[in-house]
């Protein structure tokens, strides 16, 4: 028990490093499925079937398909095994550090956020799906009965100013990729990506004000605690409940932020091929669309803990359903993990399908039209949302 | 309190190693490129097959600048709402009263900015 790994006790760092190898891997994993689903879903909105031709060889002359998703495997292969193509870029260190720029700052923003609740480590190895491995339950009975720790990555005060602080390194990726490449679709891409980040994440700030100035604090595991309470003694006090209008301002302005579609001008392939990475081939290219697909999960993931309560479910409390109408319901430890990270999961693959169905069913805007929306109306509305905010508070509202 | 960030270190990390890692195997599965010389429109910059018609270190327009520069105005002005909210309930009536003269002059500068075109996109 006393045993420390660079000043950290040790059961503590191994902890954080299978949860941040955990949540990684999850990341990760959304990447791939995302670039599925974007297919699939779009070939389903167009009445097409979609990617369905790819498959690994059965027994039997069949094939294993799982609807298209092999072909997203097979890609990635196909990806790997091409030439390392090295453009004759301004400077090929920044042409190969903006992969990085782009997608290390996307995968650790989610870092700041918890996917469950409180996990009590001995009283998890009791439950039903981890009792059977042998000895584990026992050793962890025995030697760390009281260990406690949180489906978070790091718990850090900062919270949410550490998501938008990891949030604008991500335009140095786009600025440093179109810069390199030489090639003037990829500066413009740069350029029109660049300005459009900055302009909403001005917005995207203002719009959460309202939520930090209810909940009182910029730590997200408290905001997660905050929206447990709740209103009248039914209605949970959900961001959504408390903040309807700067729901809407926040996954407009997220979603300009990510340079999606309706507001993906920054690669748009009718007018500047795709953008930044228009020099980039093989699995840099990919390396870039992950990324993409990974900050659209993590749209998804902020949304759903800031509006919908992160991983919580109504009503349910760490020994299990206090109902509104005084009844209880006992849920054991283990049951109750298992409810919180799939209330979690369930919302956040919610918002995923959400924002991928914007993508296919909305226009593109025109460059003015997107920078008049940022700056003359989420910016002015998100200042008045903060402004009403106030009024109500201070006339006793909440 | 720095070893509160230690998890957000191991993160990046693991995805600098994930990155680098793929990018290395990818240099090393892939076929070589021949002489630079073989095929020299492979190396020119990509611009929809034909060649390329102009310099590329075109100038940028102004208006890019312009966009910066309120960047970080509105961005400043942003921040220092942050420690405002989260104290301000505590504070009580004087924060929100201070808080609504601040915004009040933010809206000056950006009806001033506005009406100065500042914002306008052409």
């Amino acid at each position: 028990m006393e045993s420390t790994f660079f000043g950290i006790n040790t059961v503590t760092f191994i902890t954080n490093l299978v949860i941040a190898g955990g949540i990684f891997g999850f990341m990760f994993t959304m990447g791939a499925v995302m670039s599925w689903s974007e297919r699939k879903q779009s070939a389903q909105l167009q009445d097409r079937i979609g990617a369905n031709r790819a498959g690994i060889p059965l027994p039997g002359g069949k094939s294993l398909k799982v609807w298209g998703f092999i072909n997203n495997i097979a890609d990635a292969i196909k990806c790997l095994v091409k030439e390392d193509f090295k453009p004759r870029a301004y400077d090929l260190f920044m042409y190969n550090l903006a992969i990085f720029f782009a997608f290390i700052p996307a995968v650790i923003s989610v870092a700041v956020i918890p996917f469950a609740g409180e996990v009590h480590l001995a009283e998890l190895f009791q439950s039903w799906y981890l009792k059977w491995i042998p000895g584990l339950p026992e050793y962890f009975a025995t030697n760390l009965p009281n260990y406690v720790f949180r489906v978070q990555v790091a718990n850090l005060n900062v919270g949410l100013l550490f998501v938008f602080a990891v949030g604008s390194i991500s335009v140095f990726g786009a600025i440093l990729a179109g810069w390199s490449s030489n090639n003037k679709f990829s500066m413009m891409g740069a350029l029109r990506a660049c300005s459009q980040m900055i302009s909403y994440e001005v917005a995207m700030g203002l719009a959460l004000l309202g939520i930090i100035f209810i909940y009182q604090t910029v730590d997200v595991w408290s905001l997660v605690q905050g929206q447990r309470e709740l209103a009248f003694g039914w209605l949970p006090k959900w961001g959504i409940v408390l903040q309807p209008f700067a729901f809407f301002l926040f996954i407009a302005s997220a979603v300009a932020e990510n340079k999606r579609m309706p507001f993906d001008l920054p690669e748009a392939e009718s007018e500047i091929i795709s953008g930044y990475y228009t020099e980039y081939s093989a699995f840099k290219m990919l390396m870039f669309m992950f990324a993409e697909f990974i900050e659209i999960c993590f749209v998804a993931i902020m949304i759903t803990t800031l509006f919908f309560g992160g991983y919580s479910v109504p009503y349910l409390m760490a020994d299990g359903f206090h109902w509104p109408w005084g009844a209880f319901t006992a849920v054991s430890h283990g049951n109750v993990v298992l409810l919180e990270l799939g209330s979690f999961l369930t919302k956040v693959f919610f918002f995923c399908f959400l924002l991928q169905q914007a993508r296919w069913s909305l226009p593109r805007f025109r460059y003015d039209q997107l920078m008049r929306l940022g700056w003359k109306y989420l910016l002015p509305l998100a200042l008045l949302n903060l402004v009403v905010t106030v009024i109500i508070v201070a006339l006793g509202g909440f | 309190m720095a070893g509160q960030y230690l998890p957000v270190l191991l993160l990046v990390i693991i995805a600098s190693f994930t990155v680098g890692l793929i990018l290395l195997l990818n240099a090393l599965l892939g076929p070589k490129a021949k002489q630079r010389n073989d095929f020299p429109s492979k190396y020119t910059p990509f611009e929809c097959g034909s060649d390329m018609l102009e310099d590329n270190n075109k100038r940028v327009s102004i208006r890019f600048y312009l966009i910066a520069l309120l960047f970080i105005l509105f961005d400043l002005e942003g921040i220092l709402l942050y420690p405002w909210a989260v104290v301000a309930r505590s504070i009580g009536t004087v924060a929100y009263i201070e808080i609504l003269i601040f915004i009040f002059f933010l809206a000056v500068a950006f009806i001033y900015a506005w009406r100065r075109n500042a914002l306008e996109w052409r």
